[in-house]
């Protein structure tokens, strides 16, 4: 395997590419589990969904389009529902959660509409939808790599506005948080990632990247910081050994990677109920 | 003119259809002590939030450190306690020194990180309510009156000159409200800091404040602590809507 790591230029991209997202998602994941906006990501994915499947009809038809990188256009219909959502939440103010079915669906409709104008599934849209090991090239590596410092430096530089805004959203904005900015630049973050990581993890995997993880974190972590680390390794965990499962038997990594993180989430609940068991045992012996 | 920490001009506010404050006026002043009384719906909360910029008046304005509600910006002055603070979500990854913290966000400007003296100003204050020992504990594994504590210290963290409490101390048992209140107590008295708390214990506290104001969609009464007391009951009742006993502590001590 790392033999074939350092050979292959193909694998160093994915391995590269996974190990950054499997920072980055899980990192951002965890602000979006606790502000429970989980269904948001899915709602971006589907729309990125849709930007992919545009594009790649376009491309068929289009000489223009035929040498543009669909991830870019994933990524810029990602950014675009992003931004969309904002917009319906702020009308909708009493059912903001309208604004994510509305959305989602609206991601699939296009989708659907572009899968069968370009005649079906073709290898590469499977690849789009749950990830590939092998079709990760160097320009989608540069496109992680510039996507992952942005969303670095924005949770290193607004971690503490981004806390409080978790935590507790009125006191935010009492204490003089710019709410509504950094609201919707995280928006615009959250597509960002989506589109980072759907070459490896695909399109409607994304999500389960960025909150399963975080679901096994906050069952080991008493503070945000510990909750912060534990989701990172355990999207680090999930990510390796999903790449290498899937290089090994020649499957989409996306399957891979999601199915190894609830494994990590399913040993992480059981431990901890064994341990609740022992502590348990412990009080009553003591009282006897 | 004397300088007014908070300065309410006619204001006036409706949900929807329902008038909820009606053409309210009311000046805090420095080093004040105000209790804002008055019954369940009456508008306290509401009122509350009209002077922190969570809800718009209507009509009127609001004036913060002689600065207009929209253009303020030294909101790190403000200390606050909501009345359902603890509602947030129990499952929260977060410990009693990073919620407390918090508190400190806008005062550390932004793009900061926290500094290992932010981290000791968050213990101290924890100090402050009693809870130093629970610092590294989650917070949803906290009581409800334990975590109020938390908030408490949250507010106080930044040390503002403005303290905005809306029901603080419910879930807080009795021998904690008396510190509680002796701390309040000493906070407007020896570092003159101006209180606005909102509340139902109004023998309790009608004693600390410096002035009182009953609200009930309007402002009933509002003046000095002296002037209140001096109040008969059955004015007090015909705000309220129903029978209000005063205990004035110092009368009863007498009469024992
Ligand atoms: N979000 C809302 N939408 C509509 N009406 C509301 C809303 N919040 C409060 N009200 C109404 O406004 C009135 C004042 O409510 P408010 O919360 O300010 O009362 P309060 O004095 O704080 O009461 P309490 O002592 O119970 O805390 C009540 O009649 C209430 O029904
Ligand atoms: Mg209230």
């Amino acid at each position: 395997m790392i033999s074939a790591i350092l050979s292959y230029e193909f694998l160093q991209n994915a391995f590269l590419s996974g190990l950054i997202i499997g920072f980055i998602a899980p990192l951002l994941g965890l602000f979006i589990v606790v502000r429970r906006l989980a269904l948001i990501a899915d709602a971006l994915s589907h729309v990125a969904l849709a930007g992919i499947a545009g594009s790649l009809y376009l491309s068929q038809q289009v000489l223009f389009f035929t040498g543009l990188n669909p991830v870019y256009f994933g990524i810029a219909s990602a950014v675009g529902g992003s931004l969309l959502i904002e917009k319906l939440r702020g009308m909708y103010r009493h059912y903001e959660e309208l604004a994510i079915p509305v959305i989602l669906s609206a991601g699939i409709g296009f989708g659907a509409i572009f899968i069968s104008l370009s005649k079906g599934f073709g290898s590469d849209l499977v690849g789009y939808l749950f990830g590939s090991v092998s079709a990760v090239s160097r320009q989608d590596l540069v496109i992680v790599i510039v996507i992952a410092i942005i969303v670095i430096a924005y949770i290193r530089f607004l971690y503490k506005e981004l806390f409080v805004l978790s935590f507790d959203p009125d006191y935010a904005k009492v204490s003089g948080v710019n709410s509504k900015y950094i609201q919707m630049v995280f928006m615009v973050i959250t597509a960002l990632v989506i589109g980072a990581s759907m070459r490896i993890v695909g399109i409607l995997l994304v999500s389960s990247l960025m909150t399963i993880p975080v679901a096994a974190a906050m069952q080991q972590a008493k503070s945000f910081k510990g909750a912060m680390i534990y989701s990172i390794i355990f999207g680090e965990a999930a990510v390796i050994v999903g790449l290498i499962i899937a290089y090994y038997l020649d499957i989409a990594p996306g399957g891979t990677i999601v199915v190894t993180s609830i494994g990590i989430l399913l040993f992480v609940l059981t431990w901890k109920k064994i341990q609740g068991k022992r502590n348990a045992r412990i009080v009553e012996e003591g009282i006897v | 003119m004397t300088n007014h920490i908070i300065q309410l001009d006619d204001v006036s506010f409706s949900y929807d259809h329902s008038i909820v404050l009606d053409h309210i006026h009311l000046e805090v002043g420095e080093g004040e002590f105000w209790a804002l009384i008055g019954p369940n719906g009456s508008g306290k909360s509401t009122l509350i939030n009209i002077i922190l910029g969570l809800l718009k008046p209507s009509s009127g304005s609001v004036e913060l450190f002689g600065s207009d509600i929209n253009s303020f910006k030294h909101r790190e002055r403000i200390g606050y306690v909501s009345q359902k603070s603890n509602s947030f979500n129990s499952g929260f990854p977060a410990t009693v020194l990073e919620v407390v913290r918090s508190g400190l966000t806008r005062k550390s400007g932004l793009f900061r990180s926290f500094s290992k003296k932010d981290e000791q100003k968050a213990l101290k204050s924890l100090g402050i309510v009693g809870m130093e020992s629970f610092a590294r504990q989650n917070i949803g594994e906290l009581s409800g009156g334990q975590q109020q504590r938390v908030f408490i210290a949250r507010a106080l963290v930044g040390e503002p000159d403005l303290l905005i409490m809306d029901e603080p101390t419910v879930g807080i048992d009795q021998q904690n409200v008396a510190s509680f209140y002796s701390m309040l107590n000493e906070l407007n008295r020896d570092h003159g800091i101006a209180i606005v708390l909102v509340t139902h214990e109004i023998d309790l506290v009608t004693d600390l404040a410096t002035h009182v104001a009953c609200l009930n969609r309007s402002i009933h009464f509002h003046g000095i602590q002296s002037d209140y007391k001096k109040m008969d009951d059955e004015d007090i009742s015909n705000w309220y809507g129903h029978p209000v006993r005063r205990v004035h502590q110092f009368e009863t001590e007498v009469d024992q």
